[in-house]
């Protein structure tokens, strides 16, 4: 009759095991939720951008090797390489290139020096600061295409207020859409105008985040205003100056919507002669005005392709200024 | 409970995931549908049905209360437009959802300057309205009905309007200048002959009021003439012959006698500088198309009522005009082909030539009284109904190719512009305009 107690026993003893190996599976299940839970929560992004960015990026380059027009999006025709050899004999497509990098220098450096300037200015100490903030940031809030019809406006050739004014100190009207040098600058001042603002508010927080002691060590051993900002902010501000650089340059390659505008009717032309037409333009053109879809894919891929080989040499560069005042200063 | 607790979390978070995931994915679905090929299905549960149509700017259809009055006689049947403001925009929209076969409008408008492309390599994928019930092909000017229809003989659209050239001018500046003023004789002045328009031309300058050129673009000038011409870009059996075409020379030519006398203005027509020239009086003539009064009336303001009169042109010529059209893949084929046949039928378009100006493809609309009488108020109660009429009787019917529209912008817009307004020589704008064409056609 022992046996009861030992079935007892036994009983309560797998019971218990069973639990336990619940316990454990419940535990591993916890544990496997802890360890993939976080891709589920960042999924969506992943979907997203797998869908409406990578997918469309790989389709635009395998579209980029066939022969295809908007007549008939779906029938492709395997072309290779031609249509990236094609552009390299297009004096159009080097035409925009070389007008997106002038249009991109002469809009983006002055754009970042008045930032720092304006920064350095909301950076004192003044009177309604947050209001002087927040006008800096109304030009970015504003949409492209109001912004630059009243541009139109102002550069107009007959009854521009530019040309007014310019008159009123006994210069000549200038024919601003007509001009290599001045479309482009009068391009340049939409993108100046929109995007300084921005620029400088992202100055202006990296500003507030420079110590304090520094300028107060500055100002003991003598420094002025002026050489705090040469030795002290500037050189705080680095990081953060780079990455406007960053983010400015890939602006300036896709620049489109200002320079379409600008040109009024036909405006993908960017002018009689493309004295402003960008890559953003060139692409549009070929792709929707002229229909050839593979052309205007490939242009698309050379403009990230020209990225791609620009950010190596911006490191270079970095690197190489870092290493110079690092070792001075040591 | 703590177990139970983890697993409601992670039915939480599950949930939340997925639902986060819906949302965009159904966010970023919502922008690449377009509104018409949701309501294109029709029927909204009382059967009733909503037929979509797609325009580019203004078509005026609503404006002259045409949909209206449709819903009235048609209970059960709502229309709904969707404009596009630029054509450049709407037409590779309708190209690329031809290509999937979705987002179509239960009708598509499409543009003189795209329907041999349409009928040449599309035709196939919209309904033949030539055999639609209640349409009249002869109740069309021919050479309106020829341009829309295959070799086979299927017509992909129905003529909306057309638009016969006229000049308009300045009363005040032709007297200032010593020209007559009466309409009559004005057109007198280069009856036959798009030359004797230029010899006035130099007649105005000669004493021109102070700030004012005879035209406005020589661009203009160049449309106006070549769309009186027969063979332009292409020839009959579809050619390329821009290059060498008489027409095309001829036009060329006259726009760069133009140039040289200085009687542009020098503007790009349909920009804001353009605009502002209509209000403050700049120039003195214009090619006008039914089409283009709405657009001087609204421009040029109350300052210059009655200052400008209608003079017919040198010679016939149609520049511009539409057509309705029903692609085979909307599910409302039926509806549209009814509405599309409605709107374009002879007393529809009399009635949108009275109220918004586009002149009737429909020549059966001529005799109406809304087209017979039609004054036009801004312009000194000009009879525009009689004089457009006149203006439309001898249009030739013009060869138009694929690319027509390519070309012909190229031609104003890089060629004529450049020695316009860049000061560049005759021959090296038309050497530009060439190798931009040659860039924009080559495959």
């Amino acid at each position: 009759m022992a046996v009861p107690p030992a079935k007892q026993g036994g009983a309560a003893h797998r019971e218990r095991l069973k639990a336990e190996r619940k316990a454990e599976r419940r535990n591993r299940r916890y544990r496997r939720g802890l360890r993939w839970s976080p891709y589920a929560f960042i999924a969506p992004f992943f979907l997203c951008f797998t869908a409406f960015g990578l997918f469309p990026l790989l389709y635009t380059g395998w579209t980029s090797l066939h022969h295809v027009s908007l007549n008939d999006p779906t029938a492709m025709e395997w072309d290779g390489l031609h249509n990236y050899t094609r552009l390299l004999e297009d004096e159009f497509f080097w035409n925009a290139l070389r007008n997106t990098f002038t249009i991109g220098v002469i809009s983006t450096v002055p754009q970042l020096l008045m930032a720092l300037g304006v920064a350095q200015l909301l950076n004192y100490r003044l009177r309604g600061s947050t209001f002087f903030r927040v006008v800096m940031l109304t030009p970015y809030a504003t949409s492209v295409a109001a912004a630059t019809l009243v541009f139109v406006l102002l550069f107009g050739r007959d009854y521009g207020m530019v040309n007014w004014a310019l008159g009123q100190v006994g210069i000549d009207s200038i024919d601003w859409q007509n001009g290599k040098w001045s479309s482009q600058i009068a391009v340049s001042s939409i993108v100046i105008w929109r995007w300084t603002g921005y620029n400088a508010l992202i100055y202006l927080a990296a500003m507030q985040a420079v110590p304090n002691d520094l300028y107060e060590s500055a100002a003991l051993d003598g420094a002025s205003r002026w050489q705090q900002f040469i030795h002290v902010t500037i050189p705080s501000l680095r990081p953060t100056i780079q990455f406007t650089v960053v983010v400015s340059t890939i602006g300036a390659t896709q620049l489109f919507g200002e320079p379409l505008l600008f040109g009024g009717a036909g405006g993908q032309k960017g002018g009689a002669s493309h004295q402003f037409q960008t890559l953003g333009l060139y692409m549009y053109e070929q792709g929707w005005i002229n229909f050839h879809l593979g052309r205007a894919a490939a242009i698309a891929w050379t403009m990230f392709l020209i990225l791609l080989v620009i950010f190596p040499l911006y490191l270079a560069v970095i690197w190489a200024l870092r290493k110079n005042p690092g070792e001075k200063a040591t | 409970m703590r177990m139970k607790s983890h697993t409601s979390h992670r039915a939480v978070a599950l949930t939340a995931v997925v639902a986060l995931g819906a949302v965009l994915l159904a966010g970023c679905a919502d922008d690449s549908d377009t509104p018409g090929s949701r309501s294109s299905g029709g029927t909204n549960g009382k059967g009733k049905i909503t037929v979509t149509i797609g325009v580019f700017g203004v078509f005026g259809y609503k404006q002259a209360g045409l949909y209206d009055e449709y819903e009235r006689l048609n209970p059960g049947v709502t229309i709904k437009e969707t404009s596009i403001e630029r054509l450049d925009q709407y037409y590779p929209q309708l190209l690329t959802h031809l290509g999937t076969g979705s987002g179509m409008q239960d009708i598509q408008a499409l543009e003189v300057g795209n329907i041999s492309e349409i009928v040449n390599r599309h035709s196939d994928q919209f309904v033949d309205l030539g055999k639609a019930q209640g349409v009249d092909k002869n109740s069309f000017v021919p050479w309106k009905w020829a341009q829309a229809t295959t070799a086979s003989g299927r017509t992909v659209g129905l003529g909306t309007d057309i638009g016969p050239i006229a000049i308009c001018y300045r009363k005040d500046l032709f007297k200032k200048a010593g020209l007559p003023t009466d309409p009559e004789k004005v057109g007198k002045l280069w009856t036959g002959d798009w030359q004797k328009y230029v010899n006035a031309g130099k007649a105005y300058m000669a004493n021109a009021p102070q700030g004012t050129t005879f035209v406005d673009a020589a661009g203009g000038v160049y449309n106006a003439v070549i769309s009186g011409s027969v063979e332009r870009y292409y020839d009959k059996d579809g050619k390329l012959i821009y290059k060498d075409s008489p027409a095309v020379k001829e036009a060329w030519n006259l726009a760069m006698d133009v140039i040289e006398g200085k009687m542009t203005a020098k503007l790009k027509q349909f920009d804001q500088t353009w605009d502002q020239a209509y209000a403050n009086g700049r120039f003195a003539t214009v090619s006008c198309p039914p089409w283009m009064l709405g657009y001087i009336k609204e421009k040029a303001g109350t300052k210059a009522e009655d200052q400008w009169g209608i003079a017919s042109a040198p010679k016939p010529a149609n520049w511009g005009g539409s057509f309705l059209s029903v692609p085979e893949a909307v599910k409302n084929k039926d509806e549209a082909i009814k509405l599309a046949t409605w709107l374009t039928a002879p007393e529809q378009q009399a009635k949108l030539f009275q109220k918004q100006g586009s002149f009737p493809s429909s020549q059966a609309a001529y005799e109406l009284p809304e087209v017979a009488s039609a004054k036009h108020d801004f312009f000194d109660d000009a009879p525009i109904g009689e004089i457009f009429t006149d203006a439309a009787k001898d249009i030739p019917t013009l060869v138009i190719g694929e690319k027509d529209q390519i070309i012909q912008n190229t031609i104003t817009d890089v060629g004529i512009l450049q020695v316009e307004q860049q000061g560049k020589t005759p021959d090296q704008g038309w050497a530009a305009a060439v190798k931009d064409i040659d860039n924009a056609l080559d495959q």
